[in-house]
């Protein structure tokens, strides 16, 4: 397929941009295979580049023959385009519906983007799992799933007990859903406590056992100690899976374990909370009262806090209890890579580094098979029904900005790395967070055809804009608040493109010159201080010779 | 003494806000001026002091098996839920206490009982810190236009205003008498701001003996003067900042509000900020979801929405927003009035100027702001912030929302003020404190009359002797965001829960890092290498000058020494787990054991932080220090981890 079919009128003269806090821009609209353009006449304007994936839904308008179309974003943000010309302005909106809804992959603008840039490092080999997972005795990688067989969501190589051995995996995988058999998410350093995660297991109704999925998972226990089950399902939530073939452990079966039951929601809730959440903050005329009941009724804050929770729970229990941990809810791709990775933020440190971080998604999300390609296929302003879409990375993100707050010091990254990974997650020129699995990203052949996220991120400019002034390495286990006082709404995403963000701006720049100030003077002062003690040292020698 | 029941008592619990089931064993003193709560763990002495004067109620609950509840509120939002053993003593304690924070007179408070370690000459110094006058003439008065009216020297024509006031330069004495006879108290127009810049200014009143018909000439000749003292304009804005209903209401007892027909030139405005009684109940409201124990999310926000508070803040920056752009924008002066004048039209008056003059946003500023549109115009802080035991109907968050209108800014515009966060609060404690003679009494004539200048320590001087702790590091005083009229966002979700005032005291709920700390300290540890640099670039030249001669430099004590930066500092302080395991235990009833996890053993999640035992014994307001939790665990964890590792 040509886009040239897609692309009914190319270009249109005299389009006037609309945008919130910034002036009106005039000037030619033109549209490519995964482009919105549009260029002023006059010289040092910007221009406006909008990929076509990042366009959630449009709306037209007409008063006469004057058009609007009002695009709404992925990444939150509204623009209107004034359009004269009735029979443009309806090209142009059909042109972006079917170029901003390809159905194929393939076609996306990842597969046609050259890097502009050297690429120094190719991401697509920063993190691979031998490298990580390396160190861990009592572990190892199995290849188990290096042809996907066992699992179509897990990546080729997984971290599982050492002595439990392929044929063993096998089998569990039929237990598990999705073949989502227990794997190894984490390793406590401190104490040697593990946490791991999975799909539920499959009892069904009639209770059914599998004798190598207790095996499995007793083994990683080391004898006399307890482990936990954290299942983000409430206990009926867990009780109806049965009658769809689902489940969960019975103490009974895993008499090490303990299960715990919290109450994360499902995606398509998440999304109609994403969706209430962003209509708040869009409606710009209501009073108080409204404001604040909307934003209660988006359930968004209620969201953040039940996940947080959940994951300092977890980390509570690894650190504090001295216990394994085993979080699964349904499939495992969604709320439980939220929990196992935000525990990772609040007991590891590594994690909290920008390297380390990418290392946290891509092992995390990318790797464990979060089905991106579905969740981010529809933002806050989709028209149809959510089926697959929803915010659970952004939630998770969300989560990662509360923790940020509440110590700032002690991130390597900044906020504009979280708000960078929202946007490439929705929208990119990158492969990165392309397909809903190792096995669609090596089908897709994305590290041939595309460029890495990571390859672009990981530059000395790049890393610059994204690192925190204020990190100085802390080693601890860093317990964040949650009670609704400690957690905000995250403006940086969800108020970013309704108020002028300038008076912070210039905060921030702010501190970063009293931080780079001080850097200078200490420099200074200590090539003066050699320069005195050269000067000192020579003085006497010339005195004695 | 004599209310003092019972001095002393041991084995009280004090319980924990966040975690019930974490409470600290110790004894707890009556003082005359202080409940003393006094706990020894493991040899180290813990205190948390609290004024008397900062209770706000002390309540005592039905006994239980376990004790005696007692649950003590505070004034600066603190509240300690303490466990008594007998309910005799707790009897005891109660009763001591409601009598003790319940002054009846004036003499009780504790600014006449409070003696730092202070002379007599400075004490008299502390109070010439701050003169009215010099704030006047900043803003370039008197001139031509306005003059300083001698009319109310001796508080004749109105008992709550000050002795000085500035009208404009064509009212006379009979016009200023006139017009003070038309209004509430007799609080005529008087002058509480002047923009150099274009001649407008805010001036503020009482309202009008109006009723449904009558008329004052005197009074429309006053705001004829006004409107005369701003020559570039034609017009001037009359503000009611009273909700229309509640003006319409005022008539039938003969008060209201300006006809515009009978005025010249004047456009009339209501600006609906609700009165001291909705006021009182909205925080009264939200308090009470503040204090809520592990709320969900739905319950915070919910509450959060019903009390109405942050409607109110918003009513009340809406209004300032109003009179700020009247003055700078139009060039248009504007006359404040609610009822009295001295509740809303101090508030709006003093945001207004805050938005209005970069002066009022630095640290000297917002304290002349204070002294000048709360102190001298005559806020009844002894009536609003129930100073004696008095009528509770007249007790009303008025300042409250003053401050928090200046912090909502601040979280606006990061840059825009000297001060931070800390002074506002600092300040709200001491209003209800009664250390400090500032804020006792109604009036001028008041605090006049009971010699606070003579017998009392003003807090002004008091905070800027320590105004370094003040201090906003991102302030510049040549920054752009800090020059002008601010113009804040007042979309709903612009408002911010005050976390910082009406949580303070939960400590777990604040970042466990200071941003400003640490820039704080950075800002120190420049400024001392300016200063090595400076010395090393001399002692260089000097060095390179001294050719051939034997100079032996001691190496200088310059080793970088790094200001604490506070960070590990504060980390410790407050970095334990919280109770997450809410759902855990209510979701699993069939727990073999309710010893498990989750409930970290270290009683020392320190919700409330205890107070240092000063010497000049100031409670309730500075030292926060509490003892750090990690070095236990790093002892505890281990153990465990011992245990698997030699098993394994």
């Amino acid at each position: 397929m040509e886009f040239a079919e897609l692309i009914k009128t190319p270009r249109v003269d005299g389009v006037v941009l609309h945008r919130p806090f910034l002036p009106t821009v005039e000037g030619t609209l033109c549209l490519t295979g995964h482009h919105l353009i549009l260029s002023s006449r006059q010289d040092n304007t910007e221009e406006l580049w909008l990929l076509h994936s990042n366009i959630d839904s449009i709306e037209k308008r007409f008063v006469g023959s004057l058009g609007s179309i009002i695009v709404k974003c992925k990444d939150l943000r509204v623009i209107q385009l004034d359009i004269p010309g009735m029979e443009e302005c309806l090209n142009i909106s059909s042109s972006i519906e079917a170029l901003s809804t390809l159905d194929s992959v393939s076609l996306m603008y990842p597969f046609f983007y050259r890097p502009m840039f050297e690429v120094i490092e190719d991401g697509w080999n920063s993190f691979l799992p031998q490298d990580f997972y390396w160190w861990f005795y009592e572990w190892r990688l199995s290849e188990v799933n290096t042809d996907f067989s066992v699992c179509l969501s897990y990546p080729p190589l997984v971290a599982v007990p050492k002595d439990v051995d392929d044929d063993t995996l096998r089998k569990v995988s039929t237990f598990r859903h999705g073949g989502r058999f227990p794997v190894l998410s984490y390793y406590h350093k401190k104490n040697g406590m593990v946490m791991m995660r999975a799909g539920q297991p499959l009892t069904g109704t009639n209770g059914r056992r599998c004798k190598e999925d207790e095996k499995l998972i007793n083994a990683t226990l080391r004898p006399g100690k307890r482990g936990y089950i954290i299942d983000t399902r409430t206990v009926n939530v867990a009780q109806q899976a049965k009658a769809r073939g689902g489940g969960f452990e019975l103490e009974a079966n895993y008499p090490q374990w303990r299960r715990i039951h919290k109450a994360l929601e499902r995606s398509n809730v998440l999304q109609d909370s994403l969706i209430k959440l962003v209509e708040a903050c869009n409606d710009q005329n209501h009073s108080m009262d409204r404001w604040l009941s909307k934003l209660e009724a988006s359930s968004w804050q209620s969201n953040v806090k039940e996940i947080l929770t959940t994951a300092c729970l977890a980390a509570q229990c690894i650190d504090r209890e001295g216990a394994s941990v085993l979080v699964h809810g349904t499939e495992g791709t969604d709320s439980t890579l939220q929990v196992t990775s935000l525990a990772q933020i609040i007991l590891d440190p590594t994690c909290r580094t920008i390297r380390g971080f990418q290392g946290l998604v891509e092992r995390e999300w990318l790797q464990a098979g979060h089905p991106f390609q579905q969740r981010c296929s529809q933002s806050a302003f989709s028209n149809t029904k959510p089926r697959v879409e929803a915010p659970v990375f952004l939630l998770f993100l969300d989560c990662v900005w509360q923790i940020l707050r509440q110590f700032p010091c002690s991130f390597e990254f900044c906020e504009s790395f979280l708000v960078l990974l929202f946007e490439h997650a929705y929208a990119s020129q990158f492969g990165t967070f392309l397909g809903n699995s190792a096995a669609d990203r090596s089908k897709l052949s994305l590290p041939e055809k595309t460029v890495s996220l990571w390859s672009w991120v990981n530059r000395p400019q790049e890393l610059e804009r994204l690192s925190n002034p204020l990190y100085e390495a802390n080693s601890l286990v860093i317990w964040p608040s949650v009670a609704p006082q400690s957690l905000l709404l995250w403006e940086g995403v969800f108020l970013r493109w309704n108020r002028s963000s300038k008076c912070l701006d210039e905060a921030y720049e702010e501190m970063v010159h009293i931080i780079e100030y001080n850097k200078e003077l200490q420099n200074k002062v200590n090539s003066l201080r050699r320069q005195l003690a050269e000067l000192e040292t020579e003085d006497p020698l010339l005195q004695e010779s | 003494m004599e209310h003092i029941r019972l001095p002393k008592v041991e084995n009280v619990r004090l319980l924990d806000r966040v975690s019930p089931r974490r409470s600290r064993v110790g004894t707890l003193y009556l003082t005359a001026t202080h409940s003393i709560f006094v706990v020894n763990e493991a040899g180290v002495r813990n205190e948390t002091w609290v004024l008397h004067s900062l209770v706000f109620s002390a309540e005592k609950q039905a006994a239980t098996p376990s004790g005696c509840p007692l649950i003590i509120h505070c004034k600066n939002f603190q509240v300690l839920h303490f466990v008594i053993p007998r309910e005799r003593e707790c009897h005891d304690v109660h009763l001591s206490l409601q009598r003790l924070s319940q002054p009846e007179s004036y003499e009780e408070l504790y600014c006449f009982s409070y003696k730092p370690n202070v002379d007599e000459v400075e004490r008299r110094q502390e109070w010439d810190f701050l003169d009215l006058k010099t704030d006047y003439s900043r803003m370039g008065l008197p001139n031509s236009l306005w003059k300083l009216s001698p009319v109310n020297r001796h508080y004749k024509v109105s008992d709550t205003y000050p002795a000085d006031l500035f009208v404009p330069e064509s009212a006379t004495p009979p016009v200023i008498v006139g017009s003070s006879k038309f209004r509430s108290r007799g609080r005529f127009p008087a002058l509480s701001y002047y923009s150099k810049e274009n001649h407008a200014a805010i001036c503020r009143s009482s309202q009008p003996l109006s009723g449904f018909s009558a008329r004052c000439l005197e009074d429309e000749q006053m705001l004829e003067a006004i409107l005369r003292s701003n020559p570039c304009s034609d017009f001037m804005y009359v503000v009611d900042t009273r909700p229309k209903l509640n003006a319409i209401a005022n008539r039938a007892a003969g008060k209201g509000y300006e006809n515009e027909d009978n005025y010249s030139n004047i456009k009339f405005q209501f600006i609906g900020i609700e009165n001291i009684h909705v006021m009182r109940n909205s925080q009264q409201k939200m308090l009470e979801v503040c204090e809520l124990r592990s709320p969900s999310m739905s319950d915070f926000l919910e509450g959060l929405e019903s009390s109405g508070w942050l409607k109110h803040i918003k009513a009340v920056l809406d209004a300032g927003i109003f009179i700020a752009k009247a003055v700078a924008e139009e060039g248009v002066s504007v006359l404040v009035h609610c009822s009295d004048g001295w509740d809303r039209t101090a508030q709006v008056c003093s945001v207004a100027s805050v938005l209005l003059d970069p002066y009022y946003r630095t640290i000297r500023g917002i304290m002349v702001l204070i002294e000048k549109d709360w102190i001298s115009f005559g806020h009844k802080f002894s009536h609003r912030c129930n100073h004696l035991d008095g009528d509770p109907k007249e007790v009303s968050p008025v300042i409250d929302q003053f401050l928090e209108c200046v912090w909502q800014l601040m979280e606006q515009f990061p840059c825009a003020f000297e001060f931070s966060e800390r002074l506002l609060i600092t300040i709200h404690s001491h209003i209800y404190s009664c250390q400090y003679g500032n804020f006792i009494g109604n009036n001028q004539r008041e605090r006049i009359e009971l010699g606070v200048r003579e017998r009392t320590h003003s807090l002004w001087s008091h905070l800027w002797t320590n105004h370094a702790d003040y201090i906003n590091p991102l302030y510049r005083p040549d920054h752009s965001q800090t020059q002008g009229l601010l113009r804040p966002s007042t979309a709903p979700y612009s408002f911010k829960f005050w976390r910082g005032l009406y949580n303070r005291f939960d400590r777990g709920m604040h970042p466990r890092q200071s941003v400003e700390d640490y820039l704080r300290a950075i800002q120190e540890e420049t400024q001392q290498l300016e200063e090595q640099l400076a010395s090393h670039k001399q002692k260089i030249t000097q060095l390179e000058q001294e050719q051939g001669w034997s100079v032996t430099w001691k190496a200088a004590t310059c080793d970088k020494s790094p200001t604490v930066r506070a960070l590990g500092n504060d980390l410790s302080l407050a970095n334990t787990p919280q109770d997450y395991t809410d759902g855990f235990i209510t979701n699993s009833p069939k727990a073999p054991d309710d010893s498990l996890i989750l409930q970290p053993q270290d009683s020392s999640q320190t919700s409330e932080p205890s107070f240092s035992n000063g010497s000049d014994q100031e409670s309730g307001i500075a030292d926060l220090s509490c003892r750090s939790p990690l070095s236990e665990d790093s002892t505890r964890d281990p153990d465990s981890d011992e245990a698997a590792y030699s098993a394994a």
